[in-house]
């Protein structure tokens, strides 16, 4: 059983009028418990309305999705909720509340989570994410620093314990440091808790440091699903999908084309510890 | 020249939000030059280009450009004409309707006459490469699209330095891929001295100098190799250096003959 | 969310007839002139006729297919049908009586008065389409402060209310975006609008009030300091870009749009 299943799924924004925009082509995928995918495809390629879709905010035109084998329409909402969690981009815009506490109690007291929880809950999620509980939960979540709200911003969602967690660029406009915590803290929640993961991100270094598998998309539809090191194995679905090497695959490639065989190398100490061995097998070989 | 004589910057001087931005910040910018400033979140950046072109004037110290100094409030208009701002989100430095009727609002403001306004919008519109978007909305361009209409809009102004506020931020690849070309004709063509917001180390290999900022003091200041030598001091101010230099960095402790720090994917290339 | 961006700002069609040649200035004083018109006309077929050959004139010139100002009006059906009905029963009193019953009656006047006041509304709201249509929202922004311009001898800040205008318009789509992400993401952090009595539902939108007035506060200072860097310093010492000049089709256009319409009242 999939957790979460497409099938030919079609979305149209604005239909029958003369804005009509067609943003997925006939979909079909399988989503398991516990597996981590990444999204990724230029700008207006439909990965905002995909995960759309999956999060229930948009039914789809044609075709069916189910979550837990069952159609993703006949869910009530904050049932929906607890299974499948979101973080937009530059979450931040979204806070409303006087302080930090009431900030992340919002989501879990929605979807009908006791009083009596609420701060064991809150404590939890601030924590998962680096944050102080007792030092912060009274502050205004306006007056904290770039990477602190949205670090907050995330905890909003974790604190509603989600199955899916699904992030749409989690770590744009953040500093190199702020990047890879955020990462790090996301990562360790995941794995620790076995949940599943699906990350929408344009920086593919990001990508390949954090999931299993990828999915490509071009003009709604996808174009390769499947284990990363095969998307990278050549690098004619970036191109065909109109996107930039990630840095290490580019410095990989130079290379290769010098003649190193780097394959399956995805970190800079993995290319470094493939160079040296070659450089020392040349050696013997030559002597 | 742009010179900084121990400008300090602090937010609401005297409340309990009391908050120092910059401490005791002393550079000079030279014209032409391209100067890039590197520094984590809140090390006082934004701020810093803010104090360029009198959109903040120093608690302490002196901003002088071109000999006018920004404290003395008649100097603000000759200030701004000379140093350009571009900001990060195109979307709220966007006020015309249309592509030209935006790129016209900076010469419109200095009183220039239609006809030199017009010759401007060509200029600044084909600097950008965006000549074929002249009566288009902005809000139905790309993220990438509008930030080069920004800088356009600076351009036609003809200042002679431009500051360039984190403009990359919150474009996708392609769109900072745009706006750096832009950014390297103008200095190269133009001759316009750059000074370059970013944390993005990919962007500032090009520069001829780097500033660092860390909790708004420079702590550290030179050539892109001599800054990029220091990684492990650079991660320590929450920055980071290209991957293509990591890798130089481990291949010369592992016995390579390459010279350290190698910036571009090209240059290890001419070493392998 | 991306289609907001294409959303057409107000009805604007764009094109190059005739009608969207004519400056906006022309166009404004024209269509407020056949306004004031439309309640002096006399009250008889003739004038109502001739007056409607204007509008037709109008339609023609903008070269627009018909239904864009059939659709115009169906804001406006209840009300013209409200207004036909309330004259036709209940209007006034004079010449044959058809029908009486209570406070109900159908008599001369009053079918005549029922058929002029529906045909007035039509009329206006014809005039005002003809002027949205062929007229983009700048253009109007600016031909409204050009107009506007004498009233700075009476201190009213004309450039000021027009800037404020334009910036108004501009960011439409920008917010109308904004609105759809906020209330995505907090309906997905389980959140519900519009259920329970009235305070509980008032009190369910502040989660995308708040936000949506912050971060329009946040735009609006980012917006004024891009302002201020681009040398923005009020009307003073200005420039225009646009100079609308009138030329001879604005002056013809301006010549029949005020005569044509005094002569039927002096005539008819």
């Amino acid at each position: 059983m999939a957790l979460i299943s497409l099938k030919n799924v079609q979305y149209i924004y604005m239909e029958k009028t003369p804005l009509e925009r067609e943003a997925i082509k006939d979909i079909s995928l399988d989503i398991g418990k516990g597996e981590s995918i990444g999204i990724i495809g230029k700008t207006g390629s439909g990965k905002s309305t995909l995960i759309q879709l999956i999060s229930g905010l948009l039914y789809p035109t044609q075709g069916e999705i189910f979550i837990k084998d069952r159609d993703i329409k006949k869910w009530n909402s904050k049932e929906l909720c607890k299974i499948i969690g979101i973080v937009f981009q530059y979450p931040e815009y979204q806070f409303f509340a006087e302080t930090v506490f009431e900030e992340v109690a919002f989501g879990p007291r929605n979807v009908g989570i006791p009083d009596e929880e609420l701060e064991n809950c809150v404590r939890e999620a601030l924590t998962t994410v680096g944050l102080s509980y007792e030092e912060i939960k009274d502050r205004s979540p306006f007056n904290l620093s770039g990477g602190e709200k949205r670090r907050l911003a995330i905890a909003s969602i974790l604190a509603m314990n989600p199955e899916v967690l699904i992030l749409d660029e989690p770590t744009a406009n953040l500093d190199p440091k702020g990047k890879v915590e955020i990462m790090n803290y996301i990562n360790k929640w995941v794995q620790s808790r076995n949940k599943t993961l699906i990350l929408v991100s344009h920086d593919l270094d990001e990508i390949i440091r954090t999931v299993k598998r990828v999915i490509v998309l071009k003009e709604g539809k996808i174009i390769f699903d499947g284990p990363i090191e095969k998307l990278f194995l050549n690098y004619e679905k970036i191109e065909e999908a109109e996107l930039e090497l990630p840095e290490i695959l580019k410095l990989r490639k130079v290379l290769e084309d010098k003649g190193y065989p780097l394959e399956g190398a995805f970190t800079v100490h993995e290319i470094v510890e493939r160079i040296v061995a070659f450089k020392e097998h040349i050696s013997i070989w030559k002597s | 020249m742009i010179q900084l004589r121990n400008v300090s910057y602090v937010y609401h001087e005297g409340t309990t939000q009391e908050k120092v931005a910059l401490k005791d910040v002393n550079i000079e910018i030279p014209s032409p030059s391209f100067l890039a400033i590197i520094g984590a979140n809140g090390s006082g950046k934004s701020t810093f280009a803010r104090l360029l072109n009198g959109l903040l004037i120093p608690t302490h110290g002196d901003v002088i450009v071109d000999g006018l100094n920004s404290k003395d409030f008649e100097n603000l208009w000759e200030i701004r004409k000379k140093v350009g701002l571009v900001f990060q989100n195109p979307d709220n430095q966007i006020i015309g309707m249309t592509v030209e009727e935006d790129v016209a609002f900076g010469c419109e403001n200095l009183g220039l006459p239609p006809k030199e306004i017009e010759e401007r919008i060509d200029f600044a519109l084909k600097s950008v490469g965006m000549e074929e978007y002249r009566k288009y909305p902005p809000h139905l361009l790309s993220g990438g699209q509008k930030q080069r209409i920004a800088i356009a809009g600076i351009l036609a102004m003809l200042p002679k330095y431009i500051v360039l506020d984190e403009p990359t931020t919150m474009l996708d690849p392609k769109g900072r891929k745009e706006i750096m070309g832009v950014v390297k004709k103008l200095y190269k063509e133009e001759k316009t001295s750059i000074i370059l917001i970013t944390h993005h180390m990919e962007e500032v290999v090009w520069a001829d100098r780097i500033a660092v900022f860390n909790k708004g003091e420079i702590v550290l200041e030179g050539s892109p190799k001599e800054i990029f030598m220091k990684d492990e001091k650079l991660e320590e101010w929450g920055l980071s250096v290209p991957l293509v230099t990591k890798l130089s960095k481990c291949l010369v402790e592992r016995g390579f003959k390459i010279p350290h720090p190698i910036l571009t994917i090209e240059e290890l290339s001419t070493w392998l | 969310m991306e289609v907001l961006k294409t959303f057409p700002l107000g009805q604007y069609i764009p094109g190059n007839s005739l009608l969207h040649g004519i400056s906006a200035k022309a166009k404004i004083i024209v269509s407020f002139w056949l306004i004031i018109i439309i309640f002096l006309l006399k009250l008889n077929f003739y004038s109502y006729l001739l007056f409607f050959f204007l509008i037709l004139l109008g339609i023609l010139l903008s070269s627009l297919p018909i239904n864009y100002f059939v659709r115009s009006l169906k804001p406006v059906y209840f009300l013209v049908l409200f207004t036909f009905i309330i004259h036709f029963f209940f209007g006034e009193e004079g010449g044959r009586v058809y029908f009486r019953y209570g406070i109900i009656h159908i008599t001369d006047n009053g079918i005549k008065m029922a058929l002029f006041m529906s045909l007035r509304l039509i009329y206006l709201v014809l005039i005002t389409s003809l002027l949205t249509l062929t007229t983009s929202v700048l253009e109007l922004a600016q031909a409204i402060e050009d107009l506007l311009k004498p009233l700075n001898f009476v201190k009213f800040p004309v450039h000021e209310f027009s800037m404020m205008m334009t910036i108004a318009i501009r960011f439409v789509p920008t917010l109308l975006e904004e609105t759809d992400k906020i209330i995505k993401a907090q309906k997905a952090r389980g959140a519900e609008f519009g259920k329970g009595n009235l305070i509980s539902q008032a009190k369910s939108l502040l989660p995308i009030i708040i936000p949506l007035f912050i971060n329009a506060f946040r735009r609006a200072n980012e917006l004024a300091e891009a302002m201020e860097a681009r040398c923005y310093r009020g009307a003073k010492g200005r420039t225009r870009y646009r100079v609308s000049r009138w030329t001879i089709k604005d002056l013809v256009f301006l010549t029949i749009g005020i005569l044509y319409p005094i002569l039927l009242l002096v005539f008819f």
